[in-house]
């Protein structure tokens, strides 16, 4: 359908007599994007603006290509794996494909993946026009369809629910016990987000507008029957505290409790082996903690997980480390240290520690030095001549 | 008339500062301690007490008072103990803090006491010492030691930081009481290391002299010993050039005086004073003999490497060196009446790993050999009731002035960051 309607504007365009050399590639394909006025220009003038094109644009056939490729693929790769094709999930898939094309590259967007086209090709938007090039949607000229629809549609909706209390106030003035949309848990959509989902670009102050207008429509007291539509435009958020694993408390022969944890930092790794004894004494790689770490920021870093649990006098740790330096080491133990002290604590005490910030690994490392530039960041000197 | 207008004034303002204390003490003992040591200083209570007992049937409040003195003295006491001299103290004095009388503190330690001590004695007006296990058990030893056998060498060793100096000095106080001749060398590194002059020796050609180091250690050296120096006669004629020479029968002193006025010697007259005093030391009590305490901080440094270079920047051994020479012949046990402290350091010695605080390791095998055998008196952090006393008398001297470090947490906190080392609670304390 899309192809014959680009076919017949290509023809169309033929007709009108315009002079045209060979057509751009892309144009070839059919797009289902929204055409612009396709200027014919000679082939020279087409490669320069290749790379100025911007993201490239795929038809719908090519798309329901892909996803049969995809398919087939995926019966393919379970075979392969040995597995049933019929309950070959995703995270079966990134399994199989991480075993069978093993990759060290760090970030882990430039690894092989296989998914879903309609995860990896960009959405765009269907051909706008039907065959008397007239647009299908009333608001086609705004040139923001999508954005302004949901604008009006809202506008609607507000509408309605202020007819609606001036009706149930003129009825008699009767309390209304409606409870408002719970908002607890969610958040508004960000404009990336908003974008994604409009298949469109707008600006911030769209943005802006957009999410003053929605906090008028809860703002109304009728508009429980609107929490549907208000929804859709939420993101839930997830309780962060309920993701960490805490392992049970192990005890060993003297009936003495203990846990271990391991911590990461930098280039420093270490291990922690807690005990509830009662001597707040610590042991670093078989040395005394006062002479592993001679300068005071790394034994304070040490006392950060007790002394915030008011637990300073109460464990005996066994720690071993290494790699890294004086910091990374002492940033490693710390970590280890409050995962290893979960499994001593209450619910809202880990709770608290994670609001503080012990539980986190810290993600920063070394940036990856540039060629062209003295260091990661720092550029070599600029010399005028 | 006047005397009784201040004595009335007195009353009242006594009365009014007791009638505080009671209320503070009706909101509880922590109250009642804090407000005490604000309005007590140490001085004070004592004359309060006093004045109280002179006071008749005046304020209401007699029983009471006389009630609450045993109580003062028990606070005062918890860290301090009144018993200033070493001889007397015992076990029940352990973690207590006895004080040093001033005028001992420049005649025995003018050079001794390490330096962020003094620093501290400057600070706080006096000069205290805490009374520890180690200390105690060396001057136990000394009490009981034969001392017409050969010296017995002691030698104290430890973590960094843990009081090994400190425990020297206490003992050398008690042997200065005692009446013994100490010969202190209070930092042996100082003497293999960062010299600005070196000379050949006269007396020996291979050997070389530091003339600075040595005049110095003999003008510190006549300070602490003065009533020595005119009672011990020499016993043989030292010559130094062709036309100066000691006689013999001569005042010790005069051969002192001659090495701090004529430096080039210095080194040399060492020498002739350490001989002499080992010969000499070996004589009984009643010919006017004396005991003799070798004290020397940092042994290790005898039997390591030097960072000396000669002229053609080839390293100095330490035996080449006329002073370490001649104190390596007072640490050998061939000599009677007296004894040989020694402490091992890690701090200032060169070549040496900074986790090695164990005499094998210190010493080395030669050192090792030199010194065996001998008796090992280790120094360890302070105990729960050693770091109390510690963190009592620094709040006493008003040294902790963060707010949070007189709680309980914070003294949780000072204890976990300086896990009990002694020096390290001593910086930690420093900016607190």
């Amino acid at each position: 359908m899309a192809a014959s309607t680009g076919r017949t504007v290509g023809s169309i365009l033929l007709k009108c007599g315009t002079r045209c050399g060979s057509l751009n590639k892309t144009s070839y394909n059919f797009t289902r994007q929204v055409l612009s006025r396709q200027l014919c220009v000679s082939s020279a003038l087409h490669r320069k603006n290749l790379a100025a094109a911007g993201p490239e644009k795929f038809s719908e056939e090519f798309i329901k290509k892909q996803v049969e490729e995809y398919n087939i693929g995926k019966r393919h790769l379970a075979n392969i794996m040995g597995e049933d094709p019929e309950t070959f999930t995703q995270q079966d898939i990134d399994r199989s494909i991480a075993y069978l094309f093993p990759s060290g590259l760090f970030d882990k967007r430039a690894r092989p993946l296989m998914k879903h086209p309609d995860e990896i090709f960009p959405k765009q938007q269907a051909v706008q026009w039907g065959a008397d090039g007239r647009p299908f949607h009333f608001l086609f000229y705004t040139g923001k369809q999508s954005y302004y629809s949901l604008m009006h549609d809202t506008v609607a909706k507000v509408l309605a629910a202020e007819k609606q209390q001036v009706l149930l106030l003129s009825e008699g003035p009767v309390p209304q016990d409606t409870k408002p949309i719970s908002l607890v848990g969610s958040r508004w959509l960000l404009k990336e987000e908003l974008e994604e989902l409009l298949v469109e670009t707008i600006s911030d102050h769209d943005y802006a507008r957009f999410i003053q207008l929605m906090e008028r429509l809860l703002s109304l007291p009728n508009c429980l029957s609107e929490k549907d539509f208000v929804q859709r435009y939420r993101k839930q958020l997830e309780i962060q505290s309920s993701k960490q694993q805490v392992a049970p408390l192990q005890y060993d022969e003297n009936g003495v409790a203990y846990s271990t944890a391991d911590g990461r930092r930098k280039t420093a790794t270490c291990t922690v082996l807690l005990r509830d004894c009662g001597s707040g004494s610590i042991s670093i790689n078989g040395r005394d903690y006062l002479h592993y770490f001679p300068v005071l920021q790394d034994r304070e870093q040490l006392m950060f997980p007790f002394h915030f649990l008011d637990m300073l006098g109460r464990f005996d740790g066994q720690c071993t480390v290494g790699g890294g330096g004086r910091s990374s080491q002492a940033g490693a133990l710390r970590l280890a240290i409050s995962r290893a002290m979960l499994s001593f604590l209450s619910e809202g005490q880990v709770e608290s520690m994670r609001q503080a910030g012990l539980l986190t690994p810290d993600p920063r490392v070394k940036e990856r030095k540039k060629p062209g530039q003295e260091g990661a960041r720092r550029k070599f000197t600029w010399k005028k001549r | 008339m006047a005397p009784t207008a201040v004595s009335n004034k007195l009353k009242a303002t006594h009365r009014k500062q007791f009638q505080e204390l009671q209320e503070a003490g009706e909101k509880g003992e922590r109250e009642r301690t804090m407000t005490l040591h604000r309005l007590f200083p140490l001085r004070l209570r004592q004359t309060i007490a006093q004045v109280r007992l002179l006071h008749g049937s005046g304020c209401g409040h007699q029983l009471e008072e006389v009630a609450m003195e045993p109580e003062l003295r028990k606070e005062t006491s918890v860290f301090r103990t009144q018993v200033n001299d070493p001889a007397c103290q015992s076990e029940r004095h352990l973690g207590q803090y006895y004080t040093l009388p001033t005028s001992h503190l420049h005649t025995i330690f003018p050079h001794g006491l390490p330096a962020r001590y003094q620093q501290q004695v400057k600070t706080f007006n006096e000069g205290c010492v805490m009374v520890r296990q180690p200390a105690l058990e060396l001057i136990s030893y000394l009490k009981a030691a034969d001392y017409s056998k050969p010296a017995v060498r002691y030698l104290l060793y430890g973590l960094k930081g843990s009081g090994k100096t400190m425990s020297l000095c206490h003992t050398i106080h008690y042997c200065s009481t005692q009446g013994w001749l100490v010969l202190h060398i209070p930092d042996a590194h100082l003497w293999v290391k960062n010299c600005k002059e070196l000379l050949p020796s006269s007396y020996h050609t291979s050997r070389f002299d530091q003339p600075i180091e040595a005049s110095n250690w003999l003008r510190n050296f006549r300070t602490t010993n003065e009533r020595f120096l005119s009672k011990i006669k020499l016993r043989q004629r030292y010559t130094w050039t062709k036309r100066e020479s000691t006689e013999k029968g001569s005042p010790l002193g005069e051969l002192v005086d001659m090495g701090v006025s004529r430096v080039k010697s210095s080194s040399d007259v060492v020498g002739a004073v350490l001989k002499e005093l080992r010969l000499q030391a070996a004589e009984t009590e009643e010919s006017e003999g004396f005991r003799l305490a070798v004290a020397i901080d940092g042994v290790n440094s005898l039997w390591g490497r030097t960072t000396i270079k000669k002229e053609d920047k080839s390293p100095v051994a330490p035996e080449e060196l006329t002073l370490i020479h001649n104190l390596r012949k007072m640490i050998d046990n061939n000599w009677c009446g007296g004894a040989v402290i020694a402490t091992l350091s890690q701090t200032g010695s060169l070549y040496s790993p900074s986790s090695a605080y164990l005499p094998k390791e210190l010493l080395g095998e030669e050192g090792f050999d030199s010194m065996d055998p001998f008796i090992p008196v280790p120094v360890s952090n302070y105990s729960e009731k050693e770091f109390e006393s510690c963190y009592l008398y620094y709040l006493d001297r008003h040294w902790l002035q963060h707010p949070h470090s007189k709680t309980d947490e914070g003294k949780k906190e000072i204890i976990f960051l300086s896990n009990r080392n002694p020096s390290v609670l001593e910086r930690l304390c420093a900016f607190l």
